[in-house]
């Protein structure tokens, strides 16, 4: 809305700008003298050469948008505070291991303790401590989270250009994405974590299996609206490389969308391996994750006094996406050209 | 558009056998414990005469053509473990009234709720505050961005603390249905509100609404008549796409809830591993998938007349 606004103001502004140069064309010229109007004016070779420069620069707009977006700044120094401390954690010192089962002073487990000043988030059914572990396992959600996303945007970005760019396999790849489309991924995924074994390997390879489908449509959609726009025409012309061609003229207009899939890829990734423990086919309860410890919360919440131990880790998993979904559609908005006119 | 349809259609049985033989694929390659109900006790030679009986050392070819063969009939097969030696198909009869019913109240109360919510949303982003704007902003974010195995779970249990009711459902006691079914809608709520919002407001910024305004239409009726009608034209493609959105939400809410409906039966039976059922379960619910893929496009074609048939039909993109 704003935008729109804005963009028609400045049109305007312009046009009738070039409308008063036309009514009166020797306007600025009124002031010379009749010799100085009529001698020839000395070429400067240097400003010739100055012709079509522009000091726009791709990234430098795109990080001045972005950055003008204060709520989305917020959530970036969060998410980036969240990240930093999962792997600083287990360096600080008087940090307490995931998996040790502690006993108190008679040898018996400490089991469902509150939180207090020695276990910050308690300790769950069998005498953990909750704060190690969610940290731990969020460190490995996170991983599987970003692995689903890179092999997604490497898988999809190249797929999605090849389906775009080379004419003969349109077909045989608008057909797989039809029939891949067919089946919801919450299927593939149950299929795949019940036939493999469950581990971290099944749950990445389960979503990567379906999850460069979205990305591949969304790259092949873009290069068939832009491959044969006037200036990509004009770039073959001049001899500019195919290479160059994406890298330069197509890419910019990918960034976009790639940056939006990668941050949605990991929320999701996430959510799906909640899901699959919850249906008991995912990660071996010896590994602490994010599923894992939602889970063995869900177990106990119908205790009101132990719910913190479904809460902890629901509070940082909610942090984590919900900065992540932020993030990256102010950054898929800033890293979109047409929101760089100003 | 008769021919458009039905060729659309047959792109879909198309769609679907080749679905249904990758599932079948797939599916062999399960742990073969699953078709046992008493694996363990049984020797090596046994379990070979079992498989053979089953049909499961036929090359795939053949084994899938049986599968074809036999859900022509309407035959899904006998379960092994859930109930052994009972029908699937009879099983499943019992269970899908239940499923259905809880869909469809799910589905009216997420057009009942988002469409008024996206609707207040186009409208607020003129008026000074915004209020519903920010509000409608924040819950789509929220409902977006959260995994729905979390907020499916803290609707339960707050939801069932604030309103008092029990957090596990009874078909008799129809206050045990309003968790679940809210639980089934709220991401269709958010879905058609965050939708409606932005094409309302795309509408309303076209030259022909301006022109209304400029003539002295009422507000309400160029909200109503001319904002609202064009705007909804789009979002008719998602409401089969919303039922889908239902039934996967189900397969997680339905055995939360322990409802005795479909999702919660492909959920036990993958826990209890028995390979029959979960193959028939993965088919129907693929099945119903490319279904409602296909509902999507036929309402999309008769809704906007501006949609042509005669255009070769490419990608859904």
């Amino acid at each position: 809305m704003t935008l729109h606004g804005l963009k028609s103001s400045q049109l305007e502004g312009s046009l009738t700008a070039e409308l008063k140069k036309q009514v009166s064309p020797y306007e600025q010229y009124r002031g010379l003298s009749e010799e100085e109007l009529f001698t020839e004016a000395s070429v400067d070779e240097s400003n010739a050469e100055r012709a079509g420069y522009s000091n726009y620069s791709y990234w430098g707009a795109t990080l001045r948008c972005f950055f003008q977006d204060k709520v989305a700044v917020f959530f970036l120094v969060v998410i980036i505070s969240v990240l930093l401390f999962t792997f600083i954690q287990p360096l600080l010192p008087n940090q307490k291991d995931p998996k040790t089962i502690y006993n108190d002073a008679g040898g018996v487990q400490i089991i469902n303790q509150q939180p207090d000043s020695e276990f910050w988030f308690g300790t769950n059914s069998i005498g953990q401590d909750l704060w190690s572990r969610c940290w731990a396992g969020t460190r490995t959600s996170l991983g599987i989270g970003f692995a689903v996303a890179s092999v997604e945007a490497v898988l999809g970005t190249l797929i999605g250009l090849l389906w775009g760019y080379v004419r003969k396999l349109d077909t045989f790849f608008t057909e797989l994405y039809n029939i891949f489309d067919n089946v919801p991924q919450t299927l593939v995924l149950i299929l795949i974590s019940y036939i493999m074994n469950p581990g971290v390997g099944t749950i990445i390879f389960a979503l990567c299996l379906t999850g460069w489908l979205s990305m591949a449509r969304f790259i092949r959609n873009m290069v068939v609206i832009i491959r044969d726009r006037d200036y990509n025409l004009a770039s073959r012309c001049l001899g500019t490389t195919t290479g160059r061609i994406i890298s330069r003229n197509l890419l910019p207009y990918l960034v976009s969308v790639i940056a939006l899939r990668v941050s949605l890829a990991i929320p999701e990734a996430i959510g799906n391996e909640v899901f699959v423990t919850y249906i008991g086919i995912g990660l071996p309860t010896d590994i602490p994750s994010l599923g894992n410890l939602v889970q063995a919360g869900r177990l106990l919440m119908s205790q009101p006094n132990l719910r913190y131990q479904l809460l902890f880790p629901v509070l940082i998993l909610a942090t984590i996406t919900i900065s992540l979904y932020i993030v990256g559609n102010a950054f898929a908005d800033a890293a979109d050209p047409k929101n760089h006119l100003r | 558009m008769a021919r458009y349809i039905i060729k659309r259609i047959i792109h879909s049985l198309i769609t679907l056998c080749i679905v249904i033989a990758i599932v079948l694929l797939l599916l062999r390659a399960m742990p073969i414990e699953g078709y046992f109900n008493n694996y363990d006790k049984l020797s090596k030679a046994q379990v070979n005469v079992t498989l053979q009986k089953l049909g499961l050392k036929d090359p795939a070819p053949v084994q899938i053509a049986k599968y074809f063969g036999q859900l022509l009939r309407g035959n899904l097969g006998v379960s092994n473990k859930y109930r052994a030696g009972y029908p699937i198909a009879k099983i499943i009869a019992k269970k899908i009234p239940v499923s259905i019913e809880l869909g469809l109240l799910a589905q009216a109360f997420a057009l009942a709720l988002g469409i008024p919510l996206g609707i207040a949303m186009a409208k607020s982003t003129r008026s000074r505050f915004k209020i519903w704007d920010k509000f409608g902003t924040v819950l789509i974010v929220i409902i977006e961005a959260v995994p729905s195995a979390v907020y499916h779970l803290l609707i339960q249990l707050y939801g069932s603390e604030w309103l008092g009711v029990p957090m596990l459902f009874d078909a008799d006691k129809w206050y045990t249905w309003i968790l679940p079914v809210f639980s089934l809608s709220i991401g269709s709520i958010v879905y058609y509100a965050m939708w409606l919002r932005r094409y309302m407001v795309d509408e309303a910024n076209k030259d022909y609404i301006r022109l209304a305004r400029a003539k002295g239409v009422p507000e309400g009726k160029i909200s109503r008549v001319h904002v609202f009608r064009n705007a909804f034209v789009p979002l008719i493609q998602y409401i089969p796409n919303s039922i889908l959105f239902t039934l996967m939400g189900s397969l997680y809410v339905e055995s939360l809830y322990s409802i005795p409906g479909m999702g919660g039966l492909l959920v036990q039976v993958i826990k209890i591993q028995d390979n029959t059922m979960v193959e028939a379960l993965v088919v129907i619910y693929s099945a119903l998938s490319v279904v409602g893929l296909l509902l999507g496009d036929i309402m999309m074609a008769i809704f906007d007349p501006r949609i042509s048939f005669t255009t070769k039909e490419g990608s859904r993109a």
